[in-house]
C-alpha cells in the first residue's frame, strides 16, 4: 500500500510537487498523467528512493521512504522514465546482477529468470548485447530487470514508450494480469493505453493533483455535453435551424451546406437523449439521414480540460 | 559486502568489455617503458628508480583518465536512477567502483614487471626491498589519487569536466611541497605533510613508516567519504 501525506519536492526556487495526498491499495492499477512538467516523474522517482521528499510523508507497506529506504527498495520494481540500461551488458548479465543484488541466487534465480523471460517476450535476445536491441526490446528488458525479484509494488514511468502496437497490447495484458496481485502505479502520454490498462487514475497538473477517481466516474464527472453530428440529405437550413425550438435542451451548431444537404452537431445532455424524438422529426420533414453519431468526452478530454485551466 | 563485489565485477566488466581499459594500459606502458629504458643502460645501475620517479607523473593523467568515468557516465547515461533504487547502501556502490578503478591501477603497476624481470636478467646486487617499497608506494599514490579521482566523477555528469577536477585535485596534492618556498615557515610543515609527494619519496627509499600508511588510508578514506556524501546530497 502506498500513503502520500502533504508531499512536496522542492528543486531551489521551483516547486515540482505541492502538498499532494493520495493512497493506492494493493491489487489497484493506478494510471499517474500529467503533462510535461506537471510534477509525475519527480513523484515516481521520490516513491522508487530516488529523490528525497522535501516535506511530507511518504509510506510504504507501512515502511517510512526516508527511514526504511532500503526496505522499501528491497519490495518495489521500478522503471524509470527513458528507461536508462546498461549498454555494454547483454540482456542475461543485466538479470544476472539485478539478481544479485536483490539477493536472488541459484534455482531461485533460474526460476525467476524463465518467468520473466517469458512475461517480457525476452527469449530471442536473451544473451544480446542491450545497445544492440530495438527499442521495443529495451523497453521489455527494463521491465523484466524491474519485475526479476516478483515485486509487491511496480512503478512504472512511461512502460510502453517505444513499443509497436501488438507489443502495447501485450505489455497492456502483462500489466493487468499483475494487477491482480500486486500494486502497480504507472505513467503514459498514452492516454487510450491508461484508459484502457488501469481502474483508477490520479491527474497532476503543475504540482497538485486535480483529479482522483476511477476512470470512468472521473469521464462522467467532467465530461461535457454530448456532441451529435448529423448529415441530412435534401435539408433546408431553416428548418434544421428549428429543430432547437421543437426539442427542449439542445442546441444546433455548425450548419453546413453539402451537396445534396446539410450537416450539422447537436448538442446535449447525456441524460436528456433526444435521438428518438430528433429521428422522428427528421423523418416527418421528409430529409433522409446519413449520419447520425454521436460523440461523448473521452480521457483525453476530461485530461485537456483539467491540464489546461489554469494555463 | 557482497553487493560490493557485484558492483565491482559489474564494473571491471565494464572497464575489459570496451577498449577503455586497454588503450589505457598500453599507453601507460609505453610512456613508462619509455623513460624507463631511456636512461636504464645510460646509468648501468641496477634499480629501478627511474621508474618509480615516472610513474607519479604518469599517473598525474593516468588515474583521473581511468575514474572520470566512473559515476558521471552513470549520471549522464540515466542508470544512476536504476541503481540508486536498487538495494544497495551509497557506500557499497562507492566501493565497488573503487575497488574496479584501483584493480586497474594495480593491473597497470604488475605490467611494469617487465622492466622488473628485464632488470633481474641484466643486473646484478637488486635491492629487492627498496623494489618492494617503490611499488607500494606507487600503489598507495594510485589508490590516493583513484579516491580523488572518483569523488570528482561524482559532482558532474559531464566526464570531461570530471576528469578537470580530478586533475587539479591530483595536482594539488602532488605539487604543494614543490611550493613550499612561496609557504611562510611556520606554516611549511603541514604544507609538506599534506605533500603525497613527500610520503612516496619516504617509502620509496626502503622504510614502511606507518606514518605514511596512515596518511594514504586517511587521504583514501577522506575522499571515499566525500563521495558518499556527495551522493546522498544529490537526492
Amino acid at each position: 500500500m502506498i500513503e502520500i501525506n502533504g508531499l512536496s519536492k522542492y528543486y531551489g526556487p521551483i516547486k515540482a510537487v505541492k502538498n499532494i495526498n493520495f493512497s493506492i491499495s494493493d491489487g489497484e492499477i493506478v494510471g499517474f498523467l500529467g503533462a510535461n512538467g506537471a510534477g509525475k516523474s519527480t513523484t515516481l522517482k521520490i516513491l522508487s528512493g530516488y529523490l528525497a521528499p522535501t516535506n511530507g510523508k511518504v509510506k510504504i507497506n507501512g515502511l517510512n521512504i526516508e527511514k526504511d529506504s532500503l526496505a522499501i527498495r528491497k519490495i518495489i520494481g521500478y522503471l524509470p522514465e527513458n528507461n536508462p540500461l546498461y549498454f555494454d551488458m547483454n540482456v542475461y548479465e543485466l538479470l544476472k546482477f539485478t539478481a544479485n543484488i536483490r539477493n536472488i541466487k541459484g534455482d531461485e534465480f533460474n526460476i525467476a529468470l524463465d518467468k520473466v523471460i517469458d512475461q517480457c517476450g525476452l527469449k530471442g535476445v536473451l544473451h544480446k548485447q542491450i545497445g544492440e536491441c530495438s527499442k521495443g526490446y529495451k523497453q521489455r528488458i527494463g521491465l523484466a530487470s524491474a519485475m526479476i525479484h516478483n515485486p509487491k509494488i511496480l512503478i512504472l514511468d512511461e512502460p510502453v514508450t517505444g513499443l509497436d502496437p501488438n507489443q502495447i497490447i501485450e505489455i497492456r495484458n502483462l500489466i493487468k494480469k499483475l494487477g491482480k496481485e500486486k500494486l502497480v502505479l504507472m505513467s503514459s502520454h498514452i492516454l487510450q493505453e491508461i484508459e484502457a490498462t488501469v481502474d483508477r487514475i490520479i491527474i497532476i497538473d503543475e504540482g497538485n493533483i486535480v483529479a482522483d477517481g476511477l476512470t470512468k466516474n472521473l469521464i462522467n464527472k467532467y465530461k461535457g455535453k454530448v456532441q451529435l453530428k448529423l448529415e441530412l440529405l435534401e435539408s433546408e437550413k431553416e428548418k434544421i435551424e428549428l429543430l432547437s425550438e421543437k426539442i427542449d435542451n439542445i442546441k444546433i451548431k455548425n450548419i453546413r451546406s453539402t451537396k445534396k444537404g446539410h450537416t450539422c452537431v447537436v448538442e446535449y445532455d447525456e441524460k436528456n437523449d433526444p435521438r428518438e424524438k430528433l429521428f422522428k422529426l427528421i423523418v416527418k420533414s421528409k430529409y433522409q439521414i446519413i449520419e447520425m453519431n454521436p460523440k461523448s468526452d473521452n480521457l483525453e478530454d476530461v485530461f485537456r480540460k483539467l491540464t489546461k485551466s489554469k494555463k | 559486502m557482497n553487493n560490493i563485489i557485484h558492483i565491482y565485477l559489474k564494473e571491471l566488466r565494464s572497464y575489459f568489455n570496451g577498449p577503455m581499459a586497454y588503450i589505457f594500459l598500453i599507453i601507460f606502458s609505453l610512456v613508462n617503458g619509455y623513460f624507463f629504458s631511456n636512461t636504464f643502460f645510460i646509468f648501468g645501475q641496477s634499480d629501478m628508480r627511474a621508474l618509480f620517479q615516472i610513474i607519479p607523473l604518469v599517473y598525474l593523467f593516468f588515474v583521473p583518465a581511468i575514474s572520470m568515468s566512473i559515476i558521471a557516465k552513470e549520471k549522464n547515461s540515466g542508470t544512476m536512477e536504476v541503481i540508486s533504487t536498487l538495494p544497495i547502501k551509497e557506500y557499497e556502490f562507492v566501493l565497488g567502483k573503487y575497488f574496479a578503478s584501483i584493480t586497474l591501477i594495480l593491473v597497470a603497476l604488475i605490467l611494469t614487471g617487465v622492466h622488473l624481470s628485464n632488470l633481474i636478467a641484466v643486473g646484478s646486487n637488486i635491492d629487492y626491498g627498496a623494489v618492494f617499497t617503490g611499488y607500494l608506494g606507487l600503489f598507495f599514490a594510485g589508490c590516493v589519487y583513484a579516491s580523488m579521482g572518483v569523488f570528482a566523477s561524482s559532482l558532474t555528469d559531464n566526464q570531461v569536466i570530471a576528469f578537470i577536477i580530478a586533475i587539479f585535485f591530483v595536482l594539488f596534492f602532488f605539487l604543494v611541497d614543490k611550493l613550499l618556498i612561496f609557504i611562510p615557515n611556520t606554516v611549511s610543515g603541514v604544507f609538506q605533510y599534506i605533500s603525497i609527494d613527500y610520503h612516496l619519496s619516504n617509502i620509496s627509499k626502503g622504510v614502511i613508516d606507518t606514518r605514511n600508511i596512515l596518511y594514504f588510508i586517511s587521504l583514501i578514506g577522506l575522499f571515499i567519504l566525500l563521495t558518499i556524501e556527495s551522493l546522498s546530497s544529490k537526492k
